[in-house]
């Protein structure tokens, strides 16, 4: 039975696009700046698994090369990113995403 | 020695230098001579570089100096050269000779003058454009002199702008002359548009070998014409030059009858290969235009009172028989005229400057007379000048003109006929200025009044004038001038004497100018076949009419003792100044009001339409910009969504 359960590369562009799609709701429903900022993670790292798993199916390096730009822009990215909420949060614990509003046109 | 020909631009750039850094600090008289000594240098600059081409063998009297590159831009470059060849050095000998002898009668002229550093500065920058333009191996350098005698000439005639009118009339001869520019400058777009080069000798090897279609060579040279036209005063544009007196004397001899005026025949003449190229009637249109307003001006100067306009409509008048004589192709009469022109006009206005000096500044023929007596010099020295101008041999002017008028018989009876008719205007206008100014009663004392006011504003001007100048001082004592203004007189007198020797027609060997200029125009000139018997009876026929002008002047204005009144219409130069302020002023006006209020309304209509559209657009589109990360999270996952879709849906179908 176990056997039969064959894992295909098809499984792993569903879980990257079940995670995608739990990041994009997540993003959309939660308030707290410090839950959106890891949704966006989870969706960047759900693009990053598909990438990986069309690199392998088409036996084509690109993919696998883009992933590795995605990791270093994420990894950049946290360091801004955190550093802002940090800062925000430790200014007003309670603040929401809502809140951030000052760009209003 | 040839190769010193950038020596003669040089040297009064040189002296237009020192004195616009130190002019105020050499002060009078040293500024002057100064200007003199620059002038008069480039004047030997001249005569070596004349000595020098005349030991060359013909063929190679053409000889290109470039001092530099001065527009290297790819396919079309031009350079700062200079050209010397028979026509330009002719000129540059009477420009720097003729300048140098009006740069000394300027230093007793402008005696007492406030202005009397900065007036020198601006006659050498003048010396300095005016040898660009006539010794320019291309039209742009040419072009580059030509803007540079037009400013010199706005300078110099507003030089008193302090008195509303001189600076009014420096800004009319700029303005007209901006329309002649305007036809230089296309024709420059358009020969380069052609051939791609403005030099002169590509010019005439394209003209020369039929790479121009007859029709751009027309353009050219009647563009070229446009621009002449203004520069030259001739009609339509002559307008300015009457104006133009409002400058101090020197300046309206040096610029106004000399030198300047005369680039527009110097230039028709440079480029005599382009007008052969082009359609026969070309030519003619230069000869008519010519031909007009020789006759146009000169029933003008028949009616001036003031000694100067006089002298500005006899210069147009004989800029026009320049024009007549380049448009039937007798180039080296052209050139002959323009060089004895330089003689006795120069002289006359040195004379009439003469006049107006010992005068105290009255410039009013009506006011003058018996001058000779009290102005000996003065008075024997411009009545050479008068017989010069008339037509009388053995002066210079005879010469000149009979050729003129030989060649117009030959090729052109009509125009002969005007030219005729011209001459004897000629000598009945300057004899009435003569009997005027020199002989009759001494009028300059009388009283104001008693003669009959002139007409127009201009006449209430004057007589208002008059009656401030005899408030003023009771007596006007008029004297001689001093020897730094004779002298130039009774040297350009000589002149005006032997000038004609240039070119006498008696032998092939006495026609020096024309072989003299036969490498620049060729086979280009026209050819003439006239018996010897019948250039007799022609040269008798100009004799006797300008004897009858002179003694028709002689009845009217000697014998009769009261005032003669000459009719408005003359007096008013026909009219022809009106017309142009009423049609400026009325219609020209309302259209260039129509033309500003399309501007206002349209143009810039559109232009703020468009801005206050985009504005309203952003007042719209800002609401979108709520400043919720959420909410623009929302709007990229719909994008994405929507855009997802569009594709999935592509791929089904």
């Amino acid at each position: 039975m176990l056997a039969a359960l064959e894992v295909t590369p098809a499984w792993y562009l569903v879980l990257g696009s079940l995670l995608f799609g739990i990041g994009a709701i997540g993003l959309l429903v939660r308030r707290n700046p410090l839950v959106m900022f890891m949704c966006v993670e989870l969706m960047l790292n759900a693009v990053t698994l598909t990438f990986v798993t069309f690199s392998r199916m088409l036996d084509d390096i690109g993919g696998q090369t883009v992933v590795v730009f995605v990791l270093v822009v994420a990894a950049a990215e946290v360091v801004v990113g955190l550093g802002i909420i940090v800062a925000l949060l430790r200014k007003r614990p309670e603040a929401t995403a809502d809140d951030l509003a000052l760009l209003e046109g | 020695m040839v190769d010193l020909v950038w020596l003669i631009p040089a040297l009064p750039l040189a002296g237009f230098l020192v004195l616009l850094v130190a002019g105020r600090r050499l002060g009078e008289p040293l500024a002057g001579w100064v200007a003199t000594a620059a002038c008069f240098a480039s004047f030997v600059a001249t005569a070596i570089v004349f000595v020098g081409l005349l030991d060359k063998p013909e063929e190679e009297r053409h000889v290109v100096k470039t001092l530099f590159e001065w527009l290297p831009t790819g396919g079309f470059s031009v350079d700062l050269g200079f050209l010397a060849d028979p026509l330009s050095i002719t000129m540059a000998l009477f420009v720097t000779g003729v300048g140098s002898l009006i740069h000394l009668y300027s230093i007793g002229y402008m005696h007492g003058d406030g202005g009397f550093p900065r007036f020198f500065v601006y006659l050498n920058l003048f010396v300095f454009s005016m040898l660009m333009l006539v010794l320019g191996s291309n039209l742009l350098v040419t072009f580059l002199g030509w803007e540079g005698v037009g400013a010199c000439s706005y300078w110099l005639i507003s030089f008193w702008f302090s008195d509303e009118k001189n600076a009014s009339a420096g800004k009319k001869a700029f303005v007209t002359n901006r329309i002649g520019d305007w036809g230089f400058m296309l024709a420059m777009f358009l020969s380069f548009a052609s051939i791609g080069s403005i030099d002169y000798g590509d010019l005439a090897l394209a003209a020369e070998t039929g790479t121009f279609a007859a029709v751009t060579a027309t353009g050219i040279g009647l563009l070229l014409f446009v621009g002449a036209c203004g520069k030259s005063a001739q009609l339509p544009l002559y307008i300015w030059l009457p104006d133009a007196m409002a400058g101090p004397t020197p300046v309206s001899a040096l610029i106004h009858a000399a030198t300047m005026v005369t680039s527009g025949v110097f230039l028709m003449t440079r480029v005599n290969p382009i007008l052969a190229a082009g359609y026969d009637w070309a030519p003619d249109v230069i000869a008519w235009v010519g031909a007009l307003t020789a006759l146009f001006a000169a029933t003008i100067a028949v009616a001036q009172n003031d000694i100067k306009k006089v002298l500005a409509y006899s210069t147009v008048s004989q800029l026009g028989y320049m024009f007549l004589a380049v448009g039937i192709g007798a180039y080296v009469a052209a050139v002959f005229h323009m060089v004895t022109h330089a003689f006795f006009k120069a002289l006359l206005f040195l004379g009439s400057g003469s006049v107006i000096h010992g005068m105290h500044d009255e410039q009013d023929m009506q006011r003058m007379g018996g001058l000779r007596k009290v102005m000996p010099i003065t008075a024997a020295t411009f009545m050479i000048g008068w017989l010069a101008i008339a037509g009388v041999p053995p002066f210079a002017g005879f010469w000149s003109k009979d050729e003129i008028l030989l060649y117009a018989y030959d090729l052109h009876p009509a125009l002969w006929v005007i030219g005729l008719v011209t001459a004897l205007l000629t000598a009945f206008y300057m004899s009435r200025q003569v009997y005027l100014v020199f002989f009759g009663e001494p009028r300059w004392n009388e009283d104001p009044a008693s003669h009959a006011v002139d007409v127009g504003d201009e006449g209430a001007a004057e007589a208002e004038a008059a009656d401030a100048h005899a408030d003023g001082h009771a007596e006007i004592h008029p004297h001689e001038s001093p020897w730094l203004m004779t002298l130039p007189l009774v040297v350009l007198a000589v002149l005006s004497v032997l000038g004609g020797g240039l070119n006498l027609p008696f032998t092939d060997d006495s026609k020096f100018l024309e072989h003299w200029l036969h490498p620049v125009i060729g086979e280009n000139e026209a050819h003439i076949d006239v018996a010897t018997g019948v250039k007799w009876g022609l040269a008798a026929a100009a004799v006797v009419l300008a004897v009858v002008g002179i003694v028709a002047a002689r009845a009217v204005y000697l014998r009769r003792k009261e005032r003669v009144t000459e009719p408005t219409v003359l007096a008013h130069g026909w009219y022809y100044d009106e017309a142009i302020t009423a049609f400026v002023g009325g219609p020209g006006e309302a259209a260039f009001e129509a033309t500003a209020a399309f501007d206002r309304t349209v143009v810039d209509g559109a232009v703020n339409g468009v801005a206050g559209l985009v504005q309203r657009t952003g007042r719209l589109l800002r609401h979108a910009q709520t400043g919720y990360v959420r909410s623009y999270a929302l709007g990229i996952t719909t994008g994405v969504v929507i855009v997802l879709g569009y594709f999935l849906t592509r791929l089904t179908f």
